[in-house]
């Protein structure tokens, strides 16, 4: 490992998953972080447990804000191990000469989202930082959510598994990178920022049992699919045309030389189902409006073991590795 | 985005077409041609898109040396830390450079310790930061082949006009034509001979934008090498290798444009004057991978010495050169002698994360593309 933190360190790929394992888990492994879920469920398994904290710049951005994100983040865990987000704690960091206007607009935006979920803030703390200490804001939230849909596992897929994909891919990342860069980009661009409790819920009200749900958040898609296949030990198959991308997140990565599938989500979500369910579970979840392109990406075989293969139009292969590195623009 | 831009996905991704061409390369191919793509960024797509598994056996690519941040030897990267290192530095480059470790670390690195390090999209950013900040040096690591030097060379100009007194320079632009004529004039250390197993090059698409076709003239003419400059979508690639197997088929050599669209025989004769005002060739340039190749480098004409950062720097910047490490194969790779497989470091001590030679520096390093990609399916 390399002697100082790195941006790399944080990107949710292979160097963050490094540092976990050289630094965290070498000193507090335990079963609960051993099964390195998006929560952990604790109390025999009837509450879930979880904890995220919100760095982003611009503060606000097209399709949300740190508040909401703060909120979608931490309660997105939770519903992820089906579990209904019930109460949260709220802490922030705050840079000195923030201005007080914005900060009434962003609890306002916390506000709101936590009604989406169906949550609280139980807790909370404030710390003023000396000006240049922290860029702006930073938010931490954790979370506790009661256990509504049991046996929900990143171990459990198995041959045969069919993928689903709750809505297209990296309008996130590619509406952050646009917000930040200033690149002009004349589109309806927006970051897919939103609260999944609803979705999960519906599904659940269906009669769905999801094997395994993710929502695909810092590494993206590729992140997800590779911790399944390597948790599982089996390989993912997805079929390229079938992952859906807008047209203007594809303009952004050719522009940058971004792969969407390595982009940040921030409401959208990977399923692991039995195929007897695929279809229900499109048909639920396209009742919510973000979710129209939900659709299946492909499959679990046991051809690759701990990979995920990616099959182009004209039938090539190629392995879709865990995103690595900070991402960077390209250079030519 | 323009919306017409975007539908050019449809067509230059039509797999149908796709299928066509591929289907009329196994028809025609009868003897085996090695033809290495010159440029990363047609190692990208080949990789990418998966394109040797539908080609014939008869085409072989050997991935080029066309990545400006995998050739950058260790010396220059440190050059950057260094640099970056002292008082009142700003040190800004482009994208991906910043991750690439030299022998102290890299530029990302010297950033997770306190170092200001940027990196911009445009060299012209580096005006902006400039004016925000008058009493540090700003200092551009400028690399990049003949496409990103034109850029450099606007940022220069716009230094020389406004007058700026707090930016300098640290030139690491490389020329395209040098190195393709050294590989094929070059003595092989491992196997020592004149080898080289390259028949043919798929000739870059954005670099010709700005030369023109007419710098590869000399491979066809003098070398007897097919060279047909080629665009970096996959239907351009597999159309491009359908010319040169019909090159290879009538028995001919000759210099071809597949990228008509954007490339013409001239190139952009403006932005060439413009190097050529700013810039002028170094008699030795160092790749990693290969060792110094005359003429393949450029610096700032001697008018504008008082902007290299080299110069001014000289008395902190390390001059001895840094051996490639002992087992890297990167310069029989870039020859068509051997495949990233061959290597015995491959994939176990040498990673895209801590990359042993030049060719898993970035992911349009022969190496790399083959680890990230899995280049073994087939
Ligand atoms: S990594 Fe790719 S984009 Fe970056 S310099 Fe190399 S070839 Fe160009
Ligand atoms: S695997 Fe690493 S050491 Fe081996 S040839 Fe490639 S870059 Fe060099």
């Amino acid at each position: 490992m390399t002697k100082n933190i790195t941006l790399a360190h944080g990107n949710g790929g292979e160097e963050n998953n490094e540092l976990i394992e050289g630094v965290f888990y070498k000193h507090l492994k335990n079963d609960y972080l051993k099964k390195s879920e998006d929560a952990s469920l604790i109390e025999g398994g009837r509450l879930a447990f979880t904890t995220d904290s919100f760095t982003i710049s611009p503060l606000f951005f097209s399709g949300g804000d740190i508040g909401k994100l703060s909120i979608c983040g931490t309660c997105n865990d939770l519903a992820m191990m089906g579990a209904a987000p019930k109460y949260v704690t709220l802490a922030m960091m705050i840079e000195e000469g923030f201005e007080m206007k914005t900060l009434d607009k962003i609890v306002r935006s916390i506000k709101k989202e936590l009604e989406v979920c169906g949550a609280v803030v139980v807790a909370g703390d404030t710390k003023v930082v000396p000006r240049g200490s922290v860029d702006k804001l930073f938010i931490n939230t954790s979370g506790v959510g009661v256990v509504e849909l049991e046996g929900i596992s990143a171990s459990n897929l198995s041959v045969g598994d069919a993928i689903v994909v709750s809505r297209d891919i990296g309008a996130h990342g590619a509406a952050i990178y646009a917000n930040r860069e200033g690149i002009d980009i004349e589109s309806t661009l927006k970051s897919d920022c939103a609260s999944l409790w609803p979705m999960v819920k519906a599904l659940k009200d269906a009669g769905i049992k999801p094997k395994e749900m993710r929502d695909a958040t810092r590494g993206g898609l590729a992140a997800v699919l590779n911790e399944w296949a390597k948790a599982s030990d089996v390989c993912i198959e997805v079929e390229e045309a079938s992952i859906p991308i807008a047209q203007e997140v594809k303009g952004i990565c050719e522009l940058l030389g971004f792969e969407p599938t390595a982009l940040a989500n921030e409401g959208t979500f990977v399923l692991a189902l039995d195929p007897k369910d695929v279809e229900k579970t499109v048909e639920v979840l396209k009742t919510f409006e973000q979710n129209e392109q939900c659709t299946m990406i492909g499959t679990v075989t046991d051809e690759y073991k701990q990979k995920v293969t990616m099959t182009s139009e004209w039938d090539t292969k190629r392995f879709l590795d865990m995103p690595t590195g900070e991402l960077l623009p390209r250079i030519c | 985005m323009p919306k017409q831009e975007l539908d050019l996905f449809k067509v230059f991704r039509n797999p149908e077409h796709m299928k066509a061409l591929a289907k009329l390369i196994k028809k025609e191919s009868k003897t085996k041609i090695r033809v290495m793509e010159v440029c990363g960024g047609h190692t990208h797509t080949i990789m990418k898109y998966g394109i040797p598994q539908i080609l014939p056996d008869t085409i072989e690519f050997v991935h080029g040396p066309g990545c400006p941040v995998c050739i950058m030897p260790k010396e220059r990267i440190d050059h950057a830390y260094i640099l970056s290192q002292q008082p009142d530095v700003i040190m800004v480059t482009l994208g991906d450079m910043i991750k690439v470790p030299g022998s102290h670390g890299s530029l990302a690195q010297a950033r997770s310790k306190g170092a200001d390090v940027r990196f911009v999209y445009s060299p012209l950013d580096v005006l902006k930061i400039a004016k925000e900040n008058p009493e540090k040096k700003v200092i551009f690591f400028a690399i990049g082949f003949e496409t990103t030097t034109p850029m450099t060379a606007a940022l220069v100009d716009q230094v020389v006009k406004l007058g700026l007194k707090n930016v300098l320079f640290h030139i690491n632009h490389v020329t395209v034509p040098e190195v393709m004529k050294e590989l094929l004039d070059s003595r092989d250390e491992h196997v020592d001979s004149y080898n080289n197993r390259i028949d043919a090059f798929i000739g870059p698409s954005h670099v010709s934008v700005i030369t023109g076709s007419k710098v590869y003239e000399q491979f066809p003419e003098k070398y007897k090498r097919p060279v047909v400059v080629t665009g970096f979508e996959p239907i351009d690639v597999v159309e491009g290798i359908l010319m040169i197997v019909r090159q290879v088929n009538d028995g001919r050599a000759d210099l071809e444009n597949q990228y008509k669209r954007s490339v013409s025989y001239d190139g952009n004769t403006t932005a060439q004057a413009f190097i050529n005002k700013y810039f002028d060739q170094k008699d030795l340039f160092k790749w990693r991978g290969l060792g110094n190749i005359p003429k393949s480098g450029l610096k700032l004409r001697d008018e504008f010495a008082h902007l290299d950062a080299e110069k001014i720097y000289d008395d902190v910047l390390p001059k001895e050169e840094i051996e490639d490490h002992k087992l890297c194969i990167c310069g029989d790779i870039l020859r068509g002698m051997a495949k990233p497989t061959d290597c015995q470091v491959f994939g176990t001590a040498c990673k895209p994360n801590k990359p042993i030679g030049s060719c898993m520096v970035s992911s349009e390093g022969a190496c790399a593309a083959y680890y990230k990609y899995g280049g073994v399916l087939r």
